[in-house]
């Protein structure tokens, strides 16, 4: 039996439920039992939340997770609680491990793995193509039948438009959704950075902005024709947005989400070959950061996902060239929302929880993303004002490799429950 | 020379670039070569500058002429010279970079010239060891002491860089010899231009302060110096011009184009040269070429670097390496 909690006088922002103001939750049976004001019910424990903000767990449909392949990197278990440290309590691992997540064996065994080892909830993303070759379809249904909820290629773009087609019809017949990583090789092939001015002067091989707006505009086309749905994975530029947005308004099925570091970072940062400013997409210019945070506000971008890609230090701590692309996120993206999006007055708390939580839940079409009476007790308590430096050592992840180590950031999750029980109480977890 | 230029005092622990010295830090190495040039020309041609200290040549790509030139620096400077060179299809499976480099470190050296063919390496090993570290040419990014000696055989001809019009033809995408002079001209108030074919031409390059044109009679025509560079026609497999010979008649100086230029035009090149390519033999060998002064100078000036990165007061690690901890806004 789950304890009964009552989390007391905290601010709860459920921007679902429309509620942003002083409330008490009472939790039981692991369940989001009542809230409401002044609550005084009985419980084994009583959670003070004066000056906190309560809020539904956080999810973050973008995760790479490694197991199984390269547990050196990251596992079930370390990513987890890299995710609860970081206020999630659900989270959608992609399907690019070693072997890909794309046979039913291989799913199954996976969710023995997280059964055992999650902290938190963990949703899984099936790949779209056979070893995420673009070649072959992989079985949506039977994959389904396992326990996946997406699917997709990410890490690669599917290229061959036949098959994205079909990929497309066959999402939308199994109700998977399909989450694409829009990247047009040939465009971007051998590229490390941005290109431009930057790229230029560091005498690096450039990736285009083209090189991810033309893929987005292609699958765009063929949502439109397949009346299929599509996620849009970490857009980086502007361009990708103007394109959403048009799609958008002419009612093709399209959401779409991008990382903290698109929001914070932008391609000046890698002047110094520091392989932590080295990922894909690459960062962008200010204009594009601009872009990415009006699509925030507007509503153009609905989710914040953070594309944690964990690599060692080893695979990190070479020349800008060799480096793979990167970086870990769970821990960062709260506080870099609070300090870069809330902060700023770009996005208010409640919007700001509806891209870490309600939106992605809407979009995986799972329980969660609000605090409903009856839905599982998912919830994160954040110190809003809480300014702390993040320290390389302080990362629970098993890999290192951000670039915000030694930043000075604002707003932490500070208690977590995951399905009413206790995962971070106090900035310890459990 | 400018009577400022003694007066500042080096302090950067590296050579890395061009782009991160000042006009100041770029003119004392200037006149400290000058000093050293005088050695090169003597009939024993050693100064004890720095005997008992090590200079490692740690190359990672082929190249004979610039590392003989850091060699006979350093020994003309009395320092002893070691060379290891490293193939850089065994990189991937064996060392990294900054292990190697901490492993060089603790035969307790003092510093690592290094050559290598990706770009910002040099960047990255810097600020992994104590040692001091001067780039001999990384990827596309940048080779310093080239653009130094290419400015100081400039300057010895014409007695000035500031004001000076100033051409680079070639393959400027790929050229880190391109870059450095872009920095190094700019900030001693130069005008570059930079000519190439359009595909050559990288995104953004006038952002550096250069003039930029596809028009090799518009980027002869009023300069003071032209620096060809060597044209590499097949890069990754793909043809980065459709031909030699086609790339000669468009962009290849010859007599003719050169008797429509300045009289006391100056050719340079930074080697190795392909006759009938970027230049004829006629060009390269008359009476405008300083070719073969650029290679003499090449000593005088790395032998300036090695002795001011040597000797650095209180070094701060380099800007250039340092890790960014602050944010985009």
């Amino acid at each position: 039996m789950s304890k009964r909690y009552l989390i007391k006088g905290g601010r709860v922002v459920d921007p679902v439920r429309k509620i942003d103001g002083p409330l008490d939750i009472l939790i039981s049976d692991g369940k989001i039992e009542k809230v409401g004001k002044g609550l005084n019910a009985k419980a084994d424990e009583v959670i003070d939340a004066a000056g906190k903000i309560v809020a539904p767990g956080l999810i973050d449909m973008h995760v790479h997770l490694r197991e199984p392949g390269r547990e050196d990197e990251e596992t079930i278990r370390t990513g987890s609680r890299a995710a609860v440290r970081g206020g999630f309590t659900g989270i959608l691992c992609m399907p690019n491990t070693d072997p890909a997540l794309d046979e039913p064996l291989i799913i199954k065994s996976l969710k023995d793995i997280i059964k055992r080892d999650a902290l938190c909830g963990i949703f899984i993303t099936g790949a779209i193509t056979v070893e995420r070759s673009g070649q072959k379809l992989t079985d949506f249904e039977k994959l389904k039948k396992e326990g996946i909820i997406a699917v997709s290629d990410d890490g690669s773009s599917v290229q061959d438009k036949k098959i994205m087609q079909e990929a497309l019809e066959r999402a939308k017949a199994s109700s998977l959704l399909l989450i694409e990583h829009c990247e047009d090789p040939l465009l971007s092939a051998g590229g490390v950075m941005n290109k431009g001015f930057i790229s230029t002067k560091m005498g690096l091989k450039g990736m285009p902005a083209r090189s991810e707006y033309e893929a987005v505009k292609r699958v765009l086309e063929l949502a439109k024709r397949s009346s299929g749905r599509v996620h849009i994975a970490h857009v980086s530029c502007k361009e990708s947005i103007d394109l959403i947005r048009k799609a958008k308004k002419a009612g093709v099925e399209v959401t779409a989400e991008t990382a903290p570091h698109y929001f914070t970072l932008t391609e000046e940062c890698c002047a110094t070959y520091d392989t932590n400013t080295k990922m894909n997409p690459p960062l962008r210019t200010k204009d594009d950061v601009e872009a990415v945070k009006m699509a925030l506000a507007d509503g153009t971008i609905d989710a914040i996902a953070t594309d944690h890609a964990p690599h060692t230090d080893s695979e990190k701590d070479v020349e800008f060239d060799y480096a793979p692309f990167g970086i870990i996120g769970l821990e960062t993206a709260l506080s870099l929302g609070v300090t870069e999006l809330v902060d700023k007055n770009i996005l208010s708390w409640d919007q700001l929880i509806l891209k870490l939580s309600a939106n992605p839940a809407k979009i995986l079409g799972i329980p969660g993303g609000s605090l409903k009476e009856g839905s599982p007790a998912d919830v994160v308590i954040i110190d809003p004002g809480k300014e702390y430096t993040f320290k390389k050592d302080a990362i629970v992840s098993k890999s290192k490799n951000s670039p915000f180590i030694d930043w000075k950031l604002k707003g932490k999750a500070v208690t977590v429950l995951v399905a009413g029980q206790i995962a971070m109480k106090d900035e310890l977890i459990l | 020379m400018q009577t400022n230029e003694k007066k500042i005092i080096w302090k950067k622990k590296d050579l890395l670039g061009l782009e991160y010295l000042s006009k100041e830090e770029i003119e004392l190495i200037l006149y400290t070569a000058a000093s050293f040039k005088e050695v090169t020309t003597r009939q024993i041609k050693k100064v004890p500058a720095l005997r008992g200290k090590t200079v490692v040549n740690l190359f990672y790509e082929p190249s004979t002429r610039t590392r003989t030139s850091f060699e006979l620096a350093a020994k003309r400077l009395s320092a002893d010279v070691v060379n290891i060179e490293i193939e850089a299809s065994s990189v991937k499976k064996g060392e990294t970079l900054i292990d190697t480099g901490r492993n060089i470190e603790a035969l307790k050296i003092d510093i690592i010239v290094v050559r290598h063919n990706a770009s910002g390496a040099p960047n990255i090993l810097a600020r992994s060891v104590k040692s001091r570290v001067v780039n001999a040419g990384d990827g596309w990014h940048e080779h310093p002491t080239q653009a130094l000696l290419d400015m100081f055989t400039l300057k010895s001809k014409l007695g000035r860089i500031e004001g000076l019009k100033v051409s680079i033809i070639g393959d400027i995408a790929h050229s880190r010899v391109a870059r450095s002079n872009i920095w190094g001209l700019t900030k001693l108030g130069a005008q570059v231009t930079v000519c190439a074919p359009e595909l050559l031409i990288p995104e953004g390059i006038e952002q550096m302060g250069v003039k930029v044109t596809t028009d090799i009679d518009e980027a002869l025509r009023g300069a003071d110096a032209i620096n060809v560079l060597r044209m590499q026609f097949e890069r990754d497999g793909a043809l980065a011009f459709p031909s030699k010979l086609e790339y000669f008649k468009q962009y290849g100086i010859t007599a003719e184009r050169l008797a429509k230029c300045k009289k006391d035009i100056v050719v340079m090149h930074p080697g190795p040269i392909n006759r009938g390519i970027e230049m004829s033999s006629e060009v390269a060998d008359g009476k405008n070429s300083v070719i073969l002064e650029q290679v003499t100078n090449g000593i005088a000036v790395r032998m300036a670097v090695l002795y001011l990165v040597a000797y650095a007061k209180d070094p701060a690690p380099s800007e250039a390496s340092k890790v960014r901890k602050e944010g985009a806004g």
